[in-house]
Order: C-alpha cells, then structure tokens, then sequence
C-alpha cells in the first residue's frame, strides 16, 4: 500500500486513539439517549468508524468535509472538541450555532467542515460547489463528501457526481454502504450489484473496499487525493460497512435484523481489526490500549459534564441570525 | 439620458461587477458563449471567459447547490435559472441551504449567492411550465432576500446591491420586460435592496405591485386620472426585505388600498401587504383592501386565455374605482 505503508507508528497508534474515542462518543451517547440531558436524537456510527477516520487522517486544515449522519469520526478527526459536539447535542448555548442547530450538520469553517443538511445527499451538490470554488480559486485542497447508500438513490446524486466529473473537480465522494437506507435493506433499495461502478457513467474512478479496514480506507483516499490535487478529477470510493446501531436511537420496537448478520460483521469490527493489526506488528500492549481506552473514557465523561452544566440559549438567541449583517447602503426595509 | 434595455441593464451590472470583484462568476445553462435564452448574458464570455462564466449541465438542483457551497467558500457566485419555474428543482438548494446558512452556522458562514429567477410571468405563449410568477414559493423562507425590478434602472441597482449583500438574494427577471427599454446613467450607483419606489405620486388611491405589473399600474393610473383619481404607485421592488413604511406612509395619506401581481391572487404576496397593513393602518382605511391577481388556475398556454389570466389596466381601473366607491 502505496500511501498507508508511509505511516508512522505514531500515526497508527493516533488512529487508534481516534477510532476507539469515537467509538467512546457514540457508546455513551447512546447509552444517554432518554436519561435526560440529550436532545439530539442520535444516529449512532458504531461499526463504521473505520470510514471517517480512515479518510480524514491526514487530510489537511483547509480541506473540507462535508459529513454524513454518521461521521462523527469526521468531526474528530478535524479537531471539533468534543465538548463542543456534545454540549450542542445537549441543545446548549456553548454548542454549535449556540444551540440554533443540531450537530448533525454542524459546521466548522476554521477546521474544514461544511454545514451538512438533514436531507441526506441534498448535500452532495453543496460539497461539489466548495470543490468548485477551490478549483475556480486556483488551490490544491480537496472535499471529502461522506453519504451512505440511502443517499445515493437521490438526484443529488447524479447531479452532483455529473458536474463533477463534467468539471474535474477536487472532491472524494465516499459512500459508506452500510447495507441499509433507514431500515429498508440495500437488496430493497438497490437494484444494481454496487455503487463503484455508477462512477464510469461520470467519467472517473470508482472503487468498492472494505470500509471497516482504516488503512484501506487511508490508503484509497490518499490516492484519490493526490489526483484530485493534481486537477485529475474526483473518485467514488463505495465503502463496505455495517451498522451496529438502529438508524436512530428510540426506535421501538427494536429492528429486527438477523442475529447471524449483525454477528458476521461485529466479527470484523474496524477498530478490534486494527488492534489485532497492531497487537500482531509490535506496535500495540495491553498497557496502551489501556491508556487509550482511559484517556477516552475521561475525555468523553468531560465533555458530558461540560454539556451538563453549560446553559441552555436564552429565548433572545432564536431571533438572531437568520441574516448576516448588511451593510445598510445596501439594504433598507423591514425583515419580517 | 441614454436609455437601454432591461437585459442591457442586468448584463452591465454583471459585467461592472465582474470587473470589481475577482470573486463573482456567473454559472448556468447557455449561458457562456450562447449568451442565454433571452440573450441576458451575451457577450460576458468574450470578455471574462470560462473562468468566470461557463455552462453547466442541465441540473438545476447542482447548479443551484454548487453556487451555495461556492458561496460557502469565500466565492461570490451568480447562478442562472433559465426560466424562473425551474427554480422548484433547485428548491432544496434555496430552501433548506442557502436560506439557512448563516443561522445554521451561528453567523460563522455565510451564503452571498445571487440566484437569478430569469424569465419569470406570463406573456409569451410558453405554457404553464414557462410562465409561472413563483414568488410567493419562496417569500416564506426566512434567510432569503427576494427582489423583482420592475424598470432597467433599478434592474441593474438592485443586481449590483444582490452581488455585494452577505446573504443570498433571489431575482426576478419578467420575460416581457427584457425589451423594455429605460433610462440608466452611465455612472455607478446601487439600488438599495428592501426600500421601494414611489413611481407615481398621487392622494385618493395607493396601488402597491412588483415586476412587470408596476408598468400596468401606472397606465392604469393614467386613465384613473381621467376620472379625477390621483393614484400613487408604489413598486415594491423587494418584496424581503418588505419596505413597510412607504407602504403605510401612502395608506395613511390615501386611505384607499389595491394590491396588483401576477402571481395568483390565492395565497400570493398581496396577502402578507395587506396583512401589514390592516395589522398597522387599518384605522386609516376608508374602504377595504382589494387584491389583483391571477385566477386560481396554472398559465394556460392560447392567446385568449393567455391574455384572460394576466391582469390588465382595465382590471385594476375597475377594482380602483370600485374601492374608492366604498
């Protein structure tokens, strides 16, 4: 592997710090869920935290993501502090936005992450068009657009894949293909045998990989990143993966899914993959995994606790912002 | 002063902008080197070439989303709906984010994309998906800016004052006025968004309208002079910002009030004007407020029908009248 056998032990250890607190954001998220204190309904990623970790490694501060509803690794891995995430998913004035929006969508203009949309893959032509300005402004830097294979199914899809081919712009659509869109089942949803190869119909490079293996997934998209730098267009990259998780928290009754498929998958769970990976190259002891595993556990009781006791916005917020400041010479008039 | 067409009037104020700010493209379909449909954009490409104008594929919701995440990224885009009708396949686009950006964000991005509804209204024999006065499907959405010039004048004013606003604008081009021709200086000067313009001045009866019926208005108001009615004409010319106070100004002087769109009268913008007015002015009124519009049916398409669906100054005569009778 080209790009991933250029890794330091720091990066793969640093990896693996990432995966496991993710993975720690989600689990005790979820296990919040109705207890009071979380809002936002959560849309857990576990079982897929391979994808966002694995494709925003290494990316760089202006590169742009545009996440999925389940990218919260995405959001991590750029350097959202995770007090930050929590404290808007508690609906709190020191979250994003102070507490005007959800952080599904949440934006970080300073870290690289594009303000998403709840209407999965409607997103997709927004991504393209920060990989537009980028082209149209003469930088390297790349757009990495998360959806799942839900999202794939709406026109944004195709039109949003279509000018971007039309255009060679610098952008990386990774479709994580968690086998269901909501509840419905891919082989209901999904006529076709994959996703990769809609990429001809656009004029580049389309590839399905094991979404649950971080270093496939580094290593896929460092390739199409250095050739949507180098102005050679973008790349679909269909990920393989699965969710442990309901679409969303408080579904009840519990989806049924077959107990054999969600146990074949947890059999190839990303981030015990990549320990044994680790455990097997030197790299990884008991006593790391177990600073690492600590070190997330304080960080994300932290977060909680900083959720906790922010306030929530005072009612004057609501009014606020839904325009940017004008310049009155012009614009006159009343906003109703 | 020299007079020029309304579309003259939008593509130099395309072309002084483009020249003023590196950062404002124009995007959509036909129109680089065509020019577009209605010619509104010719000439740009020899000029600015293809980076700055170029045409994309026939994808509204792309164009229109791609202009936002351009907008998003520090670029000033302006993006062209070929006729103002398709603006339903961009909706999501304007509707949940370019309107929503800057509260999204909490005021950290903005969204200063203009998306220009061209083409819009009845008069052409284009059919029910060509002619549409669609307004009123987007003065609802908090977060947008919304303008109809009715003159080449303030056309190209209010085009320049969309390109440097923060937030997005959407503006609206009437087909039939394309060929109008008007006064426009030479000069720079901007047309404030959110204020309107008293285009007649007048004490018995106020007539407020937007976009090509302001012109139907002020001949009405011609013939209403004749009957011994002193009409005042009050373009809007933004409908958001929503310039309440020369519309109660004219109320309160008046006391007489109709209303006049294209659009359909049914749920239109003539709604939310006489809202604010009987909300703040109803004392003044000496009889209740009337609305002009279209019937509650999509364009038809044959030329008597056509003609039947688009108001006319012999409408607006006769509701005038009738209002001033009490």
């Amino acid at each position: 592997m080209e790009y991933a056998d250029k890794l330091e032990p720091r990066d793969l250890l640093e990896m693996y710090r990432l995966l496991t607190l993710t993975r720690e954001f989600e689990d005790r998220l979820c296990g919040l869920w109705g207890r009071g204190g979380v809002v936002e309904l959560p849309h857990g990623s576990q079982g897929q935290e391979a994808i966002a970790i694995g494709a925003c490694y290494g990316l760089r501060t202006q590169d742009q993501v545009m996440p999925s509803l389940r990218t919260r690794g995405a959001f991590i891995v750029k350097g959202v502090p995770t007090k930050l995430q929590m404290a808007g998913i508690f609906g709190k004035v020191s979250g994003p936005a102070r507490g005007k929006s959800t952080t599904h969508h949440m934006t970080d203009p300073g870290r690289g992450v594009l303000l998403g949309t709840g209407l999965i893959g409607s997103d997709i032509p927004v991504a393209v068009g920060a990989a537009l300005a980028f082209k149209l402004q003469k930088k390297d830097n790349i757009v990495v657009n998360f959806f799942g294979d839900g999202a794939a199914q709406r026109g944004d899809f195709h039109e949003g894949l279509n000018f971007a081919g039309v255009f060679k712009l610098p952008i990386i659509f990774v479709l994580e293909n968690n086998g269901y869109a909501e509840y419905t089942p891919l082989n209901k949803h999904f006529a076709g045998s994959n996703f990769a190869c809609r990429a001809e119909g656009y004029g580049f490079p389309g590839e399905r990989l094991d979404g649950n293996d971080v270093l496939a997934v580094y290593e896929a998209v460092q390739r199409a990143a250095a050739r949507a730098r180098a102005g050679e267009g973008p790349t679909l990259l269909e990920c393989m993966t699965y969710r442990y998780r309901n679409h969303c928290e408080g579904q009840t009754p519990e989806y049924m899914r077959d107990p054999a498929e969600i146990a074949r998958w947890q059999a190839k769970d990303p981030i015990r993959c990549f320990e044994a990976y680790l455990v097997e190259r030197g790299l990884l002891d008991e006593t790391f995994k177990e600073k690492v595993t600590a070190a997330a556990k304080i960080e994300i009781e932290a977060a909680i606790q900083f959720a906790d006791e922010s306030p929530f916005p005072p009612v004057e917020e609501m009014c606020t912002g839904a325009y940017a400041p004008e310049d009155p010479t012009l614009v006159g008039g009343r906003r109703m | 002063m020299r007079e020029i067409m309304y579309r003259d009037a939008i593509r130099e104020a395309l072309a002084e902008e483009m020249r003023r700010d590196p950062r404002v493209f124009l995007m959509g379909e036909d129109v680089a080197e065509h020019g577009g449909n209605f010619l509104v954009t010719k000439g740009l490409y020899d000029e600015f070439g293809e980076d700055r104008i170029f045409d994309t594929p026939l994808s509204e919701s792309a164009l229109v989303g791609a202009g936002v995440g351009a907008a998003m990224m520090g670029l000033r885009p302006v993006v062209e709906v070929m006729f103002a009708d398709f603006v339903t396949i961009a909706m999501d686009a304007i509707v949940n984010h370019a309107a929503k950006v800057n509260y999204m964000s909490g005021g950290e991005v903005t969204a200063p994309i203009v998306i220009r509804l061209a083409a819009y209204g009845a008069g052409r024999r284009s059919g029910a998906h060509h002619s549409q006065s669609i307004e009123s499907l987007l003065t609802n959405v908090p977060g947008l800016t919304i303008v109809a010039p009715s003159t080449a004048y303030d056309a190209k004013g209010l085009l320049k004052a969309a390109i440097r606003t923060q937030n997005p604008v959407c503006f609206l081009e009437h087909k039939m006025l394309y060929a109008k021709k008007g006064e426009v200086p030479e000069g720079e000067y901007i047309v404030p968004l959110g204020v309107a313009d008293i285009k007649r001045e007048g004490t018995n009866l106020t007539l407020v309208s937007y976009g090509r019926m302001v012109d139907v208005c002020l001949a009405a108001a011609k013939t209403l002079e004749k009957e011994g009615v002193s009409t005042e004409v009050i373009d809007l010319r933004s409908l958001q910002p929503l310039d309440e106070e020369t519309i109660l100004a004219s109320v309160r002087k008046t006391g007489h009030l109709v209303i006049v769109h294209e659009a359909p009268v049914r749920g239109g913008f003539g709604g939310e004007v006489a809202a604010v007015v009987a909300e703040k002015a109803l004392g003044y009124l000496d009889a209740p407020i009337r609305r002009v519009g279209a019937p509650w049916v999509p364009v038809p398409f044959s030329p008597t029908l056509e003609d039947a669906y688009v108001p006319q100054e012999a409408d607006v005569v006769k509701v005038g009248l009738a209002v001033l009778a009490g």
